[in-house]
């Protein structure tokens, strides 16, 4: 097991892997940039070290100093949390070439299962189900109306190397598919660096639902049953839930084992998510795969009861799972709520500034994970969520009603979050009765 | 660690208040004076080592008592250094302070530099970094040590313009 380990990483994620380490009795290392100085949470890790200014290029990006601070605090493994590097295959490869374990796949599986083309082909051959599409990229006009005409409108341009919901355009026609062939390459160039896209069939009211998965270096690999993400506004999902409501034991099942099925295929190994998409009459489709531990992954730990970041800790540890698949059970109903410092009434507005009035929710089955407390200033620098609300209940209803309760003891002032909207949004009977769709927030909720 | 009073050149109490204040109000710098007697107060970075600066009076301890070494901010006392430039670590490493191991120092205290006179090097990954001064004056104190890992910010030197 390791002795020392750094946090490349900030804010929540930062603290729940110190909080992994210390039950480990492993020493940690968190890097900061310039605006996370006075940030209470550095004081919980047992090193802190300074790594450049505010901007993410200037210090959780920058790969050098994150590596200078490794060797200078003699650690033996880098987390990378969420985000930042921890899908960045080259950081990935610089941690293996400087004998620093990195707590994550193998450069070789995480570059596979990004690449989005790369992956449905390996998914084709893993009889993983894939969404009706181009086999690899489209450049030509006539290629596209040929791929649409077959798979049949609507289509979406993808951008290969993209995510978080940019470089893609909906066509529900040849004209809108032309423009937006010419608009995703264009968006994907400027985003990612890189113009390739592909066309798939645009499933519309799916529901996203994902498979957490986790490999050891000795062959095993298991899934640890499904998180439904639905709620979603602009692809960043606001609500997350255990087991997915609606969905039959039978397709739970097989989206389960093809997820694994892929990993393996993949030779993929320590924490990953396979997203999927599923369709109103329980078809599933395969989206991407995540090869990083996951904002949501508290959901997980309570339907399953097991911590998934000592399980990657332990991976990495060059250790077997302490579980096999059958020893993982999906036990009651887990809802996370994702608090961000947004200002609904203003569009989502960022309000960044300091916490002055916190007063924070507890009781049986609720856990908080946050970095925040009064008298924290939210840096304006880096992404707005300033926390995750999770509540454990024996059903759905009684999550619901959980989650209702903690939201209205959360008390935030004078900064603005969504826990209004999160409010609304599990008062609303289609959220309730489970019926819901990745559009359902935007369309229905935001634009009254 | 708290002064006593015969060693602080003011009230501690009153200096113990403005510390309080700065926090709130998130200030960076206070510069009192009372008569003779001028005591000017930083909240600074986060230093990565233990050993604190020599500084003219004992040092205040932030109101915060957990103390892990390099999560601990010092407000040090700095009566004669205002207006003075500081050489700042731009990386994270090992500090050295001469060019080769038994060699002379760079610099010394009272060395004159100029913007492009090396003053250090700091060793990051295997590669040796030439630090500049930056900014012209003599070396008026050196707050690191040869050997000693350094972080971005970090104070390396202080240089009387």
């Amino acid at each position: 097991m390791f002795s020392r380990v750094l946090i490349a990483n900030r804010g929540e994620i930062a603290l729940r892997v110190i909080r992994a380490c210390r039950e480990l009795g492993i020493q940690t290392v968190v890097v900061y940039s310039t605006a996370d100085a006075d940030a209470a949470y550095l004081k919980l890790a047992d090193q802190a070290i300074c790594i450049g200014s505010a901007a993410p290029k200037d210090s959780y990006l920058k790969m050098d100093r994150i590596i200078a601070a490794a060797e200078v605090a003699d650690v033996q493994a880098i987390h990378p949390g969420y985000g930042f590097l921890s899908e960045n295959s080259h950081f990935a490869e610089i941690c293996r070439d400087c004998k620093i374990e990195f707590i994550g796949p193998s450069p070789e599986a995480m570059a596979s299962v990004g690449d989005k083309v790369q992956c449905k082909r390996m998914a084709r051959k893993a009889r993983v189900p894939t969404v009706p599409g181009s086999e690899g990229e489209v450049d030509e006009e006539k290629d596209a109306l040929k791929i649409a005409r077959e798979i049949g409108y609507p289509v979406i341009v993808k951008a290969a190397a993209g995510g978080g919901g940019r470089g893609m355009r909906v066509a529900h026609n040849d004209v809108s598919l032309l423009g937006g062939l010419r608009q995703a390459q264009a968006e994907a160039e400027n985003a990612f660096k890189n113009s390739a896209v592909y066309i798939e069939k645009f499933v519309e009211l799916g529901r996203h639902v994902e498979v957490q998965i986790i490999a050891d270096r000795h062959g095993n690999a298991v899934h640890l049953w499904e998180r439904d993400c639905s709620m979603q506004r602009r692809h960043q999902k606001l609500v997350e839930e255990s087991p997915s409501p609606l969905l039959k034991p039978k397709t739970r099942e097989a989206l389960c084992h093809s997820a694994v099925r892929l990993i393996k295929a993949a030779n993929y190994t320590n924490a990953g998510t396979v997203e999927f998409l599923v369709d109103r009459d329980q078809n599933f489709y395969l989206l991407e795969v995540n090869a990083r531990i996951q904002v949501e992954h508290p959901v997980t730990e309570a339907v399953t009861g097991i911590d998934l970041i000592k399980a990657q800790i332990r991976v990495a540890a060059g250790e077997k799972l302490p579980f096999s698949q059958a020893d993982i059970k999906q036990l009651g109903h887990a809802i996370e709520c994702r608090i961000n410092a947004e200002d609904p009434a203003r569009n989502f507005a960022p309000s960044p500034g300091v916490i002055e009035q916190l007063r924070l929710p507890g009781g049986p089955g609720v856990r908080l994970d946050t970095h925040v407390y009064q008298g924290y200033r939210i840096p304006p620098n880096y992404d707005s969520m300033v926390g995750k609300l999770i509540v454990h209940a024996a059903t759905r209803a009684d999550a619901i009603a959980t989650m209702r309760r903690a939201l209205s003891e959360f008390y935030v002032a004078p900064i603005k979050t969504t826990i209004p909207l999160l409010l609304q949004i599990l008062d609303n009977p289609n959220f309730q009765s489970g019926e819901v769709d990745t559009g359902f927030i935007e369309r229905v909720m935001l634009s009254k | 660690m708290r002064p006593t009073a015969s060693t602080s050149p003011m009230d501690v109490n009153l200096l113990e208040q403005i510390v309080e204040l700065m926090a709130l109000h998130d200030l960076n710098t206070v510069d009192v004076r009372d008569g003779e007697r001028r005591v000017i107060l930083k909240r600074g970075a986060v230093s990565m080592s233990a050993t604190a600066a020599p500084v003219a009076a004992a040092p205040i301890a932030h109101h915060q008592a957990q103390s892990s070494p390099s999560a601990e901010k010092s407000v040090a006392l700095v009566d004669d250094e205002a207006g003075y430039h500081k050489i700042m670590s731009p990386m994270v490493g090992t500090f050295y302070a001469a060019p080769k191991p038994g060699e002379k120092p760079f610099v010394l205290v009272g060395g004159r530099v100029g913007p492009d006179t090396d003053v250090c090097i700091i060793e990051a990954m295997k590669t040796f970094n030439n630090i500049k001064a930056e900014c012209s004056g003599t070396i008026a104190r050196m707050l690191v040590q040869d050997g000693q890992p350094v972080e971005f910010g970090t104070v390396l030197f202080t240089v009387k313009p």
